[in-house]
């Protein structure tokens, strides 16, 4: 026996609410995408807890996918940070109020 | 309540991971923010250890806490110095987004205190490697078709962003 299975979705759900704080509040592109991080890992240590209490290996191979997408969302979007940095010399969100390259 | 060990290792965790989080989400300097999400990422990885996905625990410690990691200090190394009075701590910014977390929150927790699921005991379990992957291999192959293309797009997507204007 660990814990209930409901502390641990607690302690998924504080993880995910800090990340959309973060997501919400900063306006640094760099934070934003931390943010974004911080709230995919507490959607895969949901999964993980689930895979536990349902004893299914499923949630954890869906916890490995959510690890995958968030490597590909990174590297799309520091490249998206590195190229609008090179292109406006801007790196906060409040920046970009143009449409126009 | 009847406290084990493991029961005390995953508080203590939670602790930490809380804490990490929240330290690397009100940082100042995007340097900071990465060094404290690393702590954050490698307790998650513990976690999933506890949990009983030693694998996922050492994915989590090669691609998020290693290599994606990497990729972010490697960004902010290259960026020029900032205007350091543009990204201040602003009580004002921070209060919005709080009070919908809040509620966001608090309607959770009920939630998962409503459910009857969520109070029983979770039973150590351990998904070995091999089970894990004849699993991921058999039943969900077509999936992990999808993410290679996935990932085959973002890199074609990196690269497309990070060309040279000539």
């Amino acid at each position: 026996m660990i814990v209930p299975f409901g502390h641990v979705l607690i302690l998924a759900t504080l993880l995910f609410l800090l990340g959309a704080c973060c997501v919400v509040a900063r306006r640094e592109l760099l934070m934003i995408l931390i943010g974004v991080e911080i709230m995919l890992n507490g959607a895969a240590l949901a999964f993980v807890a689930a895979a536990l209490r349902w004893q299914l290996a499923d949630g954890q191979i869906f916890a490995l996918f959510i690890i995958a997408v968030a490597a590909a969302e990174v590297a799309v979007g520091l490249a998206l940070i590195v190229a609008a940095r090179q292109r406006t010399g801007a790196m906060h969100g409040d920046d970009f109020n143009r449409l126009r390259g | 309540m009847n406290m084990n060990i493991l029961a005390i290792i995953f508080y203590l965790l939670g602790a930490l991971l809380l804490t990490t989080t929240a330290l690397a989400v009100t940082r100042q300097q995007p340097v900071h923010a990465v060094l404290f999400l690393i702590v954050s990422l490698v307790t998650v990885a513990l976690l999933f250890l506890l949990l009983g996905a030693p694998l996922l625990a050492a994915f989590q410690v090669i691609l998020y806490a290693g290599a994606i990691m990497v990729l972010f200090l490697f960004v902010i190394m290259t960026m020029p110095d900032r205007d350091p009075g543009l990204d201040r701590f602003l009580r004002r910014r921070w209060l919005t987004p709080l009070f919908l977390c809040l509620l966001i929150g608090i309607s959770m927790l009920l939630l998962i205190d409503l459910d009857p699921v969520a109070t029983l005991d979770l039973a150590a379990a351990r998904v070995e490697p091999r089970t894990f992957g004849a699993l991921l291999f058999n039943r969900y192959w077509y999936a992990v078709e999808l993410v290679s293309l996935l990932l085959f797009v973002g890199l074609a997507g990196a690269h497309y962003l990070g060309r040279q204007k000539s």
